[in-house]
C-alpha cells in the first residue's frame, strides 16, 4: 500500500513544485510593467548617465585658450602594457633659459589596442589625460581609431608645474 | 436563450446560393475549393506569425524585458519583417544531405496543420468541414507531422539533427497514446465523434465543469501529452538548444526554416482548439446554473469572442510552461508518459465509463 | 581509416563534436564525446581556441600591467584574480596594506562571487532548459555590476586592485548602494530556490548526476564549490586566510554526494554565506588610506612567490619567479577552472548528453580560465 501512496504523494508534491515555480514567474508576469529591467538604449540616450568613474575612452582636456596639461613627459607611455600611447616629444631649446627641455609633438593614442586599464591615467604627474565618459567609438575604418590627443595648436599650460 | 445573429452558417449559405445559383455546379465547387484553400492559407499564415508575436511578447514579459517593440506598434510588425527575412535568405541544402527527404520534410511538416485546419470548429457555422468523425480525424492526420521531424533529422546528414528527431519519434508517438484516451474520456461522455455535437453536449455546462474527476484528470493529461506532442518546452527535447545546438531544425535555413518554425505554433494552435472544443465548450458562452442574468449577458458576447479568449488563456498557459520549466531528460520524458501518464488515462477512461453507466455526470 | 569500433549488441559507437562553437560550453570549448545512442563513453576536451599566452605575456609586462591580464582570465572573479596577483607581489615585497584596502578587497571579493554565482545560477537553469532564470540571475549580476561600475570605472574587467592596496578610494555611494541590494538580494535568492531548486525536474535531472566521489576530487584536484560537494574541504578563505578573513565569521559549505544536485547547492548556499560575510564589514570599513606608498618601479627581490585565493571556482594559484627585474621571469596560474574540466569525463561517463550538459554547468567553466 505504502508503493501506491508514494507514488499519488510523488505526483502531488511534484505538481505542488511544479505550481511554486509558476507562481514566481506568474508574479513577474503580472507586474511586467514594474519589473522590467531592460533599457530603451537608443532611445534613452538623453538621459542616460554614466558613472564620473566610467572608463570610456582616453582623452586629454583642453581650456578654451586651446591649452593642455601634457609636458610630454612619456610617463603614460611607459605606464601603459599595451603599447597604445605613443608620445613624440622632441627636445627644443627654451628661448627663455636656454635649456633643452621636452616638449610634446604628438601624443598617439591607439583605442583599438587600449584595455582601459587606467594605468597611464594614474601614471601622468600633471593630469594632462583622462578618462572620458563617452562609449559609443564604432567607426567604420580602423585607422580612426588612432587619434592624436592634443588639438593642432595647442600648446603646454604655462601654469603646469613639472 | 440563443442568439442566431452571431450564426455564421446562413451567411455561408448565402455566399454558396449566390455561387450556385450564377455559375454551373462544377465551377462553383471549384471556386469554393479555391476560397477554402486561400483563406486557409491565409489564416495559417496569420496564425503563425500572431503566435509568433505572441510568444516573443509573453516571453519577455516573464522575463522582465519588454520583446519587440520596433518594428510597427508595439512592434506586432515584428514577425512579419522576420518571415521577410527569412524568405529573402538563401535555402540552403547541406551537400551531404539525402536532398529529396531534405527538402520533403518541411512541407510534410506543414502538411498536417493545414488539413486539420479544416475540420476544426471555430465559432457556430464556421467550419469548413463538419465530419462525423472529426475527432478521430484530426488525432490521425496531425501524427502526420512527426514524419516530417523524422525525416528532417534523418535526411540532413548531421548527428545532432539525428539524435532530435529520434528524441521526437520517440516522444510524439508515446504522448499520443495518453493524448488518445484523454479525447476518449470526452468521447464517452458526449457519445459522439462530431466536433459539433460535442460541442451541442455542453449547452447547459462546459465538460470541465460538469464531467467530476475523470474530465479533470483528462484535461490535465491532454495539456501535458498534448504540450508533449507539439514538442514544446519542457518537452522540447527535440530541439533542446543547449544539448543539440537546435535538433532537427540543425541544417534548415530560410524558408524551409520558417515552415518548420510556423509548423510548431500552428500544431500548438491545433492542440488548444482542440482541448478548447472538448473541455472547455468550444465556443460555448460560459453558463452558470440557472443565473438568468449571467446567463443572457454571457450570450450577448459573440462566441467567436468566447472562442478566442479560452484560446489565448490556454495558449498562454502552455507559454507560462515554456517559460518556467527546466528541461526533461528523454528518458524520464518517457518515464512520465509510460509509468504516469498513460496508467492514470487508463483507469481514468474506465472511471468515466463507470460514472456514466452510473449516470452520476449532469 | 579509423577502426569502427561496434559495440557487443551490434551498435556502432559514433563521435560527436560538441564545441567549439556550441550553446552549452560557454565559450570555445571543445568536447569531442563518444556515444553509444545518447549514453556518453568518453568526453575528450580539446583546449586552445582561446589561448592568449597571458603567461608569457606576464613575463614582459611590469608588475603593475600584469594585474589587469588576469582581469581576463576568468573574468567573472575579476576582482579575485587581482587580487592573488596583488597579494603575490606585496608578500614578495613585505608591504604591510591598510585595513581599509583590505576591507574594501574583501567586501570586493565577496561581491564578485555573488556576482558570478548569480550568473552561473542563471546560465544553469538556461542549459537545463529554463530561460527564465538567465534573465532573473542576469538582474541581480547586472545590479552588482552597476556597483562596481560606480566604484572601479569598469563593469567586467574592473582592474581595481594594486601592489599595495586599491586603486581608488571607494565610491560615496558604495555603502548605501551594497546595502540596498542585500536587502534585495536577500528577497530574491528564496525565489532562486522556488523557481529551480525546488522544482520536481530540476531534482530529476541533479540529484544523483555526475558523480564525484572526494578521492576523485581529491585526485582530480577539483576545487570550489564543485570540490565541496564531493566533501573536499578545500576552502582558501578558511585553509590559509589571506586579507582579513581570518577576522570573520562564515562557514565553509560542505557536501558530501558529490552529484549535481550538491554542487548547485554549494553555489547557492556560499551566495548566503558571502552576504553574511558583507553585512560584518559593510558597516565597519575603517577610515584611512586605501592604498600603501609603493615604489613607482615596483622590483621583486630574488626567488619564488606563490600565493593562493578562493574565486568564485575555486583555488587560483599564483606563481611568480622573480629574477630582480622588473618584470618576473616566470608566471604560473594555476587556474580552478582547469583542474575541474579535468574530472569532466570522469563525471560524464555513463550518462546521457543532458547530463553531460547539466554536469558541465555545475562545475561553471570559464573558458578564458582554462586556456588563459
Ligand atoms: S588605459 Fe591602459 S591600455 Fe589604455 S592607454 Fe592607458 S595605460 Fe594604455
Ligand atoms: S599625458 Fe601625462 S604622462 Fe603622458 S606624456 Fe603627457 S604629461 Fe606625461
Amino acid at each position: 500500500m505504502s508503493a501506491i501512496g508514494n507514488y499519488f504523494r510523488s505526483i502531488f508534491s511534484g505538481l505542488k513544485t511544479l505550481f511554486q515555480g509558476m507562481a514566481v514567474t506568474g508574479y513577474y508576469f503580472r507586474n511586467a510593467r514594474k519589473e522590467i529591467i531592460t533599457q530603451q538604449y537608443p532611445d534613452n540616450k538623453d538621459t542616460l548617465r554614466m558613472y564620473d568613474r566610467f572608463r570610456g575612452i582616453v582623452v586629454m582636456p583642453h581650456d578654451e585658450n586651446n591649452l593642455h596639461a601634457c609636458t610630454g613627459c612619456s610617463a603614460c607611455e611607459i605606464a601603459c602594457p599595451n603599447g597604445s600611447i605613443e608620445i613624440i616629444a622632441p627636445r627644443v631649446v627654451d628661448p627663455e633659459t636656454g635649456k633643452k627641455k621636452k616638449v610634446i609633438n604628438q601624443h598617439i593614442y591607439h583605442y583599438s589596442m587600449c584595455t582601459l586599464c587606467n594605468l597611464c591615467i594614474l601614471s601622468c604627474p600633471t593630469e594632462a589625460i583622462v578618462m572620458d565618459q563617452t562609449f559609443e567609438h564604432a567607426v567604420y575604418d580602423r585607422s580612426l581609431l588612432t587619434q592624436i590627443l592634443n588639438k593642432p595648436g595647442s600648446s603646454l599650460n604655462p601654469n603646469v608645474k613639472e | 436563450m440563443y442568439l442566431s445573429i452571431y450564426d455564421f452558417s446562413s451567411f455561408f449559405q448565402s455566399i454558396d446560393n449566390w455561387l450556385t445559383s450564377t455559375f454551373p455546379e462544377p465551377i462553383a465547387t471549384i471556386i469554393v475549393w479555391i476560397l477554402i484553400g486561400v483563406s486557409a492559407i491565409a489564416f495559417t499564415a496569420l496564425l503563425g506569425l500572431s503566435l509568433v508575436y505572441a510568444e516573443r511578447k509573453v516571453a519577455a514579459w516573464f522575463q522582465l524585458r519588454i520583446g519587440p517593440n520596433r518594428v510597427g506598434f508595439q512592434g506586432v510588425l515584428q514577425t512579419v519583417a522576420d518571415i521577410t527575412k527569412l524568405i529573402m535568405k538563401e535555402p540552403l541544402t547541406p551537400g551531404t544531405s539525402d536532398k529529396f527527404l531534405y527538402n520533403l520534410a518541411p512541407f510534410l511538416m506543414m502538411l498536417a496543420p493545414f488539413i486539420v485546419i479544416g475540420a476544426l470548429p471555430y465559432a457556430e457555422g464556421l467550419q469548413v468541414m463538419d465530419l462525423n468523425v472529426g475527432v478521430f480525424f484530426v488525432t490521425a492526420v496531425s501524427s502526420i507531422g512527426v514524419l516530417g521531424i523524422l525525416i528532417s533529422g534523418y535526411s540532413s546528414n548531421n548527428k545532432y539533427s539525428l539524435i532530435g528527431s529520434m528524441r521526437s519519434g520517440a516522444q510524439v508517438v508515446s504522448y499520443e497514446l495518453s493524448a488518445g484516451l484523454a479525447i476518449m474520456v470526452i468521447v464517452v461522455m458526449s457519445g459522439s465523434l462530431q466536433f459539433s455535437e460535442i460541442i451541442e453536449a455542453q449547452r447547459d455546462g462546459w465538460w470541465i465543469f460538469k464531467g467530476h474527476l475523470p474530465v479533470w484528470i483528462a484535461f490535465v493529461v491532454f495539456i501535458i501529452a498534448g504540450t508533449a506532442e507539439t514538442n514544446r518546452g519542457p518537452f522540447d527535447l527535440a530541439e533542446a538548444e543547449s544539448e543539440l545546438t537546435a535538433g532537427f531544425h540543425t541544417e534548415y535555413s530560410g524558408i524551409k526554416f520558417a515552415f518548420f518554425f510556423l509548423a510548431e505554433y500552428v500544431n500548438l494552435f491545433i492542440i488548444v482548439v482542440l482541448a478548447t472544443t472538448l473541455f472547455l465548450g468550444g465556443w460555448m458562452p460560459l453558463h452558470i446554473g440557472d443565473w438568468e442574468a449571467f446567463n443572457n449577458i454571457a450570450d450577448i458576447i459573440p462566441p467567436i469572442f468566447w472562442f478566442l479568449g479560452k484560446v489565448s488563456a490556454l495558449i498562454i498557459l502552455i507559454m507560462w510552461f515554456k517559460w518556467t520549466f527546466p528541461r526533461l531528460r528523454i528518458d524520464q520524458l518517457l518515464t512520465l508518459e509510460w509509468k504516469y501518464l498513460l496508467p492514470i488515462s487508463l483507469v481514468n477512461i474506465v472511471l468515466a465509463a463507470f460514472i456514466i453507466l452510473m449516470g452520476w455526470h449532469f | 581509416m579509423e577502426e569502427t569500433i561496434i559495440s557487443p549488441d551490434g551498435t556502432q559507437e559514433y563521435f560527436i563534436n560538441m564545441g567549439p562553437q556550441h550553446p552549452s560550453t560557454h565559450g570555445v570549448l571543445r568536447l569531442v564525446l563518444t556515444l553509444d545512442g545518447e549514453i556518453i563513453e568518453k568526453v575528450e576536451p580539446h583546449l586552445g581556441y582561446i589561448h592568449r599566452s597571458i603567461e608569457k605575456m606576464c613575463e614582459k609586462d611590469n608588475y603593475r600591467q600584469i594585474i589587469h591580464l588576469t582581469d581576463r582570465m576568468d573574468y567573472l572573479s575579476a576582482h579575485m584574480n587581482n587580487h592573488a596577483v596583488s597579494l603575490a607581489i606585496e608578500n614578495a615585497l613585505e608591504v604591510e596594506i591598510p585595513d581599509r584596502a583590505k576591507y574594501i578587497r574583501v567586501i570586493m571579493d565577496e561581491l564578485t562571487r555573488i556576482s558570478s554565482h548569480t550568473l552561473w545560477w542563471g546560465v544553469m537553469g538556461m542549459d537545463l532548459g529554463a530561460i527564465t532564470s538567465f534573465l532573473y540571475g542576469f538582474r541581480d549580476h547586472e545590479y552588482i555590476t552597476e556597483i562596481f561600475e560606480e566604484t572601479c570605472g569598469a563593469r567586467l574587467t574592473m582592474n581595481y586592485n594594486v601592489p599595495g592596496g586599491v586603486m581608488f578610494d571607494i565610491h560615496p555611494n558604495f555603502v548605501k548602494h551594497v546595502k540596498d541590494f542585500i536587502a534585495d538580494f536577500k528577497t530574491k535568492l528564496p525565489e532562486y530556490d522556488t523557481l529551480l531548486s525546488g522544482n520536481v525536474i530540476f531534482l530529476e535531472r541533479t540529484k544523483g548526476i555526475g558523480i564525484l566521489t572526494k578521492e576523485d576530487a581529491i585526485s582530480f584536484g577539483v576545487t570550489g564549490p564543485a570540490g565541496r560537494a564531493s566533501g573536499f574541504s578545500n576552502d582558501v578563505r578558511k585553509k590559509e586566510p589571506y586579507g582579513i578573513y581570518d577576522q570573520l565569521d562564515f562557514k565553509e559549505i560542505l557536501y558530501t554526494d558529490g552529484d549535481t544536485y550538491s554542487r548547485y547547492k554549494a553555489r547557492i548556499d556560499e551566495m548566503w554565506e558571502s552576504i553574511k560575510i558583507i553585512e560584518q564589514l559593510i558597516d565597519n570599513i575603517p577610515e584611512g588610506d586605501f592604498q600603501a606608498k609603493t615604489r613607482k618601479v615596483i622590483k621583486l627581490p630574488k626567488g619564488e612567490f606563490y600565493q593562493k585565493v578562493e574565486t568564485a571556482r575555486g583555488e587560483l594559484g599564483v606563481y611568480i619567479v622573480s629574477d630582480g627585474k622588473m618584470n618576473p621571469y616566470r608566471m604560473k596560474f594555476r587556474s580552478p577552472g582547469f583542474s575541474n574540466l579535468s574530472a569532466l569525463d570522469r563525471m560524464a561517463r555513463g550518462g546521457k548528453i543532458a547530463d553531460l550538459v547539466a554536469i558541465m554547468s555545475t562545475l561553471d567553466l570559464v573558458v578564458p580560465d582554462i586556456d588563459r
